[in-house]
């Protein structure tokens, strides 16, 4: 599904990845951990187009077709999906407008008709299920004033309207206590499908214990350092990030 | 000089007022064109105007309107009034009120909504006691309108009354207003303990140039409430210079909302004085320009006694070459302990060549007071595009509804639901060009 070869990207001139390769199937779950500042959100933004991001050499190609080339939003209407880190506020837009109009906007590139707000209530009301949402949160506006741990019900809400190919989610875990984790957690396995794949970056393994990795890929300066099974994320709870970071100079 | 034009216009008029006057108001309009005549038209070496050039203005030798124009069918003015039945509506075409347009609603008893010859004659006393006494004429553009006026709308809302259903006073400019000027001068007074809306809007038929000058005084007394939205959709390529000024007793409270897209050159003022204890004003606005329109908004709270609190919101989105200003003067007398003041001005600029001068000011004379304000010119958020774009939403789309939630999240303030639709739609067509049936805002509930 996604073909990563010797991806380099910097930003305002600092190169932060420096040849990255991965490939994620169809049905496969993929984690993505490193230290801060070891380029895993980096990773992730570049997939989803960010325009700070600039890509200096590599290619990535999903489903078939160069991903580079395409806009954020014909990656988005193709099935790529980021759940950001820090979901920005749009104060005056309500999140049932917009996720409305990000539903229908994705509906119009499959070629499916669109829907009307009363045919999206009714689809909403089993999204909000799966993040234990109230319907009155569809009435405020996007992430404004919402809570951390609403911020990032209010992504995998986001997702699980548009049911993407490729989800990316980008540290969904920080900042959650463990009851948030769960419905988080929850959520993703329930959208879960052989036809459509998951990477996970996170800093830390504890998300891990409920969404269960097929790989695991240890980021460090850029590069991927190691890459193995479920088991190397235990490995990395047990032993830190150190043993696999190059020693200074070296 | 266009300033001896408008002094030889006057002694024509003066000899044609004769009998249409009552006595009182002919050396009020004496001293006005005197005093016109004596401070001339400001230029931008007056504080007040330093932003804004008015020579377009003093330039021309704008004709005097004097009769209501081509025949004006209901159905023109139709799409810029609410559809409301109910809602009393004063038509006015180049000045003049048309009663044929014009309808009486449902006014409850002891309620007036008269034009101003009407209001001369059945209701004198009342007229007398306020008109030409709020607002100044030493600003040049009142002292012009208080020599000229002729017509204009007299609202009047007695002790205790409650109006339900807006009045909506609309002034329409049709092709006959060309080179024209029309000077409406509206009196609105609401008593003890009354509680009403009024909409003054500012429409055109044509794309003509033409200049409106307009004089509205308010009284709100001792406990009244008045909300009072303000629409400016003149022409393109018209001139609008208004004055409201507000008079406020003890506990009263004014909540204006200004509303400006139309002009090629605006300028609104909106003065209270909050001159009694417990008094509030809330004054809301957003202007948006586009080409090479300018667009001036001068509001000034006057805090003069204590206990009394104001909140005003202005944005604007600029757009083209055009020009916004805000000035926004907040006062605090000596006396006007407690005062508490929030002030705020946030600018979107969608264009490299759009430009703003904002410009809020604070002067406080007492000790005991909490006042803010603050004033922001931005331009869209890039993260919160790409974090659309990431959802699907094609750039355009991102964009126009960025910007239309930033329009909407002052326009929620505007508590009569057909007042805040319209304008809602307004917005959209500014942005998009074609109109959406739908709200986006936060505000609206799930329909």
């Amino acid at each position: 599904m996604l073909e990563i070869r010797g991806l380099h990207a910097s930003v305002d001139g600092t190169e932060i990845l420096r040849g990255i390769d991965l490939s994620v199937s169809a049905g496969e779950i993929h984690a993505v951990m490193g230290p801060n500042g070891s380029g895993k959100s980096t990773l992730a933004q570049v997939l989803a187009g960010h325009p700070a991001y600039e890509v200096t050499a590599g290619t990535v190609t999903y489903l078939g077709q160069d991903l580079l080339a395409l806009d954020p939003e014909e990656r988005a209407q193709q099935g790529v999906f980021l759940a950001f880190q820090y979901p920005v506020e749009i104060p005056g837009v309500s999140n049932a407008y917009f996720l409305r109009s990000s539903y229908n906007e994705v509906r119009k590139a499959r070629g499916q008709e669109e829907v009307d707000p009363l045919e999206f209530l009714s689809l909403m009301e089993e999204k909000l299920r799966i993040v234990h949402m109230s319907d009155e949160m569809l009435n405020r506006s996007v992430n404004s004033g919402f809570s951390g741990g609403e911020k990032k019900r209010n992504e995998i809400l986001q997702m699980a309207v548009l049911e993407p190919r490729l989800a990316i989610l980008d540290e969904t875990d920080s900042g959650l206590d463990i009851d948030a984790l769960r419905v988080v957690a929850d959520g993703v396995n329930k959208l879960r499908d052989p036809e459509n794949a998951t990477i996970v970056v996170t800093h830390y393994q504890r998300l891990l214990n409920y969404i269960i990795p097929d790989r695991v890929h240890v980021l460090v300066q850029g590069r991927i350092a190691r890459s193995g099974g479920k088991e190397l994320a235990l490995e990395l709870e047990a032993r830190g990030y150190d043993w696999l970071v190059p020693e200074a100079g070296a | 000089m266009t300033v001896q034009y408008y002094q030889q216009e006057f002694a024509d008029f003066s000899r044609r007022r004769t009998g249409a006057d009552p006595a009182w108001l002919a050396p009020v309009r004496r001293s006005a064109i005197e005093r016109f005549a004596a401070l001339g038209f400001p230029t931008p070496r007056d504080e007040d105007w330093h932003f804004t050039s008015v020579a377009p203005i003093a330039e021309k030798e704008f004709q005097s309107l004097d009769s209501a124009g081509g025949l004006v069918e209901p159905a023109a003015v139709a799409p810029f009034g609410f559809g409301e039945d109910d809602w009393p509506q004063l038509v006015f075409v180049n000045g003049h009120c048309v009663p044929r347009l014009s309808m009486p609603g449902a006014l409850p008893r002891g309620a007036r909504v008269l034009d101003l010859p009407s209001a001369l004659r059945e209701i004198p006393d009342l007229v007398e006691r306020w008109l030409t006494t709020l607002a100044s004429v030493d600003n040049a553009f009142t002292a012009l309108n208080t020599a000229f006026f002729r017509d204009g709308a007299v609202v009047h809302i007695p002790a205790s009354v409650e109006l339900t259903e807006p009045i909506h006073l609309l002034f329409v400019a049709d092709a006959s207003a060309a080179k024209g000027v029309s000077h409406p001068r509206n009196l609105i007074i609401a008593g003890r303990n009354a509680r009403a809306t009024v909409i003054e809007s500012y429409v055109s038929l044509t794309e003509g140039s033409y200049f409106t000058n307009a004089v509205t005084e308010v009284a709100v007394e001792e406990g009244a409430t008045l909300r009072h939205y303000r629409i400016q959709r003149e022409s393109s390529r018209a001139f609008h210079v208004a004055t409201t000024q507000v008079h406020q007793a003890r506990d009263s409270h004014f909540l204006s909302f200004s509303f400006a897209t139309g002009a090629a050159l605006s300028r609104t003022n909106i003065y209270t004085v909050l001159d009694g204890e417990g008094a509030g004003a809330t004054l809301d606005g957003l202007y948006m320009g586009a080409d090479e329109q300018h667009i001036d908004n001068q509001t000034r709270i006057e805090h003069a006694q204590p206990n009394c609190f104001s909140r005003e919101v202005y944005k604007g989105i600029l757009d083209g070459s055009s020009h916004g200003v805000f000035n926004g003067k907040v006062l605090v007398r000596p006396i006007a302990q407690k005062t508490d003041g929030k002030q705020s001005n946030n600018n979107l600029l969608l264009s490299d060549r759009a430009r703003v001068d904002t410009k809020p000011q604070l002067e406080i004379f007492a000790d005991d007071v909490k006042c803010t304000h603050g004033a922001t010119i931005g331009r869209l958020d890039e993260l919160a595009l790409f974090y659309m774009k990431s959802r699907g939403i094609p750039a355009d789309t991102a964009r126009t509804l960025l910007t239309f939630a930033f329009a909407a999240d002052v326009l929620q303030q505007i508590e009569s639901v057909p007042v805040r639709e319209m304008l809602e739609r307004l917005a959209r067509e500014r942005f998009t060009g074609s109109p959406t049936e739908e709200p986006v805002g936060a505000s609206a509930a799930l329909r």
